[in-house]
């Protein structure tokens, strides 16, 4: 049984079809890239996914039963987590802060609970080790170089134990070296039995950590290979339409 | 061997997490309140030189207490700005809260009922604001703008345009609590320094302090962090009225009698002292500290003007003067750091 498996996903922003009947597995430890060129729908695909929004038409399934997420908390609730394109952080407060926004760790003094600085500060700069950024989890979101903030999004996805973690351009304004740390993550990840979905703009990334590469063109997949039965020409191919599917 | 070097990489990662970019003193120099703080001394050892009556202990009361009303008004507006809203309703807000409890309190029901009324006034204004901005996604300045001339009305109304100074069975406590000292601190200044603790210890220690601050930096992004942005929201209204509705309680108990035009024009005065005391109008930055401190600063430009002789319609200017300058102040200074 797959642990993600969409049917039909259909989304309409008023006269914009983002998205046309698409249909896609994935398996439990599975990395699976998904190219497609700007405005082709990745993104909107990502965030029907992470329950941002409901798709027009057509299911979503987890280990075979039908989902409905009305809001991210609850794909997050179903063990799926995401890092958005824009990477959604707040400038205005601490690397800490931000990867435990929402989810703040809490200490209890008789009936009244306080926000415990120093756990969050421990447990996020322990995440930022792991992910061998150079991230102080007391510094402003505000001052922190693309990579910083890129290792900020990722480590809230490290927060709870997630079946599959979603990734939306990560590697796009980030450091060659930071490219390789985050290229580590994801293959971490996926030793760990963590499904990937990896939104990006650079082949050699996919072809790097990915098991199967899907294209999608104009809202409609094209293409769902195992990346060793494809070579990054016939993506390219796909992705511009210069071939018309595969 | 290893275990050193292994040992000095735990040193090395340990150094980055608790790393910081400076020093406690050194945050507190970068802030704004600090800077005005800086200058009500520099004001105070001037006046101190041109009037001999600025450093008594009377004009020290008189200044604490004038400024706790604003001060007061001042940290529920901070919250307010922190999520890049505005509250106009305060100071109608004031009218009507303080008509209420006059109302109820000249009925003959005791104090305690008269403070229910007082707060419960406020806090529904506080919930129609909020919900009108947080769900209807209505302009806060539209919004409050309406509310300031609702309440007003309302307040006209129910007073039916007379002054209330009769305050029940318990007038004599009601008149101690807004008008008499403790330990030589009037009791306004009592709420304000406790509330101001409160406040400090809610924008950095409780979970809803984190959220009102996040929400003012990125709304978004709180939303997409599972954050009821807009319950959020409208709690901050709420607060903001009930700092409002206390305001006009302890304002009332003090001078012994209320009108329907109490407040007129305070929400200019609460909303300089707050930007005064280093709040941002585009939301995301809050001090607890900002607001007692700017509202001292607009009491001590009165009360300098006063003492040194200077015409008292001079006030306004210097108010509105500072809270340019210290709007420049903040610009300036955040050039300099990006
Ligand atoms: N919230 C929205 N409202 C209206 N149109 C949208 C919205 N989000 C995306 N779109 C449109 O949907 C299409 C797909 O966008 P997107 O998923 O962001 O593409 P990609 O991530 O592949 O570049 C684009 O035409 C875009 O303009
Ligand atoms: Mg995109």
């Amino acid at each position: 049984m797959s642990l993600l498996e969409l049917k039909g996903v259909t989304k309409s922003f008023g006269a914009i079809h983002a998205l046309q009947g698409i249909d896609m597995t994935i398996s439990e430890g599975e990395a699976v890239g998904l190219m497609g060129d700007n405005g082709a729908g990745k993104s909107t695909l990502m965030r029907i996914i992470a329950g941002n929004f409901l798709p027009t038409a057509g299911k979503i399934m987890i280990n075979g039963s039908e989902v409905h997420f009305n809001k991210p908390v609850d794909a997050r609730n179903n063990g799926i987590e995401i890092v958005y394109q824009d990477l959604a952080l707040c400038n205005n407060l601490t690397a800490a802060a931000n990867v435990f926004l929402g989810r703040e760790i809490r200490k209890k003094f008789g009936p009244i609970s306080y926000l415990d600085h120093k756990a969050m500060f421990e447990k996020a700069g322990e995440l930022f080790r792991e992910l061998k950024s150079e991230t102080r989890p007391r510094d402003l979101v505000k001052q922190m170089s693309g990579g910083q903030r890129q290792a900020v999004a990722i480590a809230r996805t490290r927060l709870s134990d997630p079946k599959l973690v979603l990734m939306d351009e990560p590697t796009a304004a980030i450091s060659v070296r930071q490219v390789a740390e985050v290229l580590n993550l994801i293959h971490r990840l996926k030793d760990s039995g963590h499904a990937v979905i990896l939104v990006s703009h650079r082949m050699p990334d996919v072809f790097e950590v990915c098991d199967r590469v899907a294209v999608l063109r104009r809202g409609a997949k094209v293409a769902d290979k195992q990346i060793n039965a494809t070579s990054p020409e016939e993506v390219t191919g796909l992705i511009t339409g210069a071939i018309e599917n595969a | 061997m290893t275990d050193t070097t292994q040992k000095s990489h735990a040193e090395i990662d340990e150094s980055i997490t608790s790393r910081q970019e400076m020093s406690g003193l050194q945050a507190a120099l970068k802030t704004q309140p600090f800077w005005v703080f800086v200058a009500i001394i520099a004001i105070g050892v001037v006046m101190s030189f041109v009037s001999d009556v600025f450093l008594t202990e009377r004009n020290f009361f008189n200044i604490t207490r004038n400024f706790a009303f604003f001060g007061i008004m001042a940290l529920g507006m901070s919250a307010v700005i922190c999520t890049a809203g505005i509250d106009l309703s305060v100071g109608s807000l004031m009218g009507l809260a303080g008509i209420v409890t006059g109302l109820v309190m000249q009925a003959g029901y005791g104090i305690g009922f008269g403070f229910i009324a007082c707060m419960g006034a406020a806090a529904i204004v506080g919930l129609v604001n909020g919900v009108l901005i947080a769900y209807l996604r209505m302009a806060p300045f539209v919004v409050t703008l309406g509310m300031l001339a609702m309440s007003r009305s309302i307040a006209m109304v129910i007073s039916n345009n007379k002054m209330i100074y009769d305050f029940g069975p318990d007038q004599d406590l009601f008149e101690w609590i807004g008008g008499e000292s403790v330990f030589g601190v009037p009791n306004p200044v009592w709420v304000l320094m406790i509330l101001t603790v409160v406040f400090w210890w809610v924008w950095r220690y409780s979970t809803w302090g984190r959220w009102v601050i996040a929400i003012g930096g990125n709304a978004d992004a709180a939303k997409l962090a599972g954050i009821p942005v807009e319950r959020v929201i409208v709690s901050v209204y709420v607060l903001c009225s009930c700092c409002a509705g206390l305001a006009a309680f302890l304002l009332v108990g003090w001078f012994g009698s209320v009108t329907n035009a109490l407040g007129l024009t305070y929400e200019l005065n609460v909303i300089a002292a707050t930007v005064i005391g280093g709040a941002n109008l585009m939301g995301g930055v809050v001090y607890a500290f900002g607001a007692p401190i700017g509202a001292a600063l607009m009491e001590l430009i009165r009360n300098s003007l006063l003492l040194a002789g200077i015409d008292a319609l001079w006030q306004q200017f210097f108010v509105g003067l500072f809270l340019i300058l210290a709007v420049l102040l903040e610009q300036i200074r955040n050039r300099g750091r990006s």
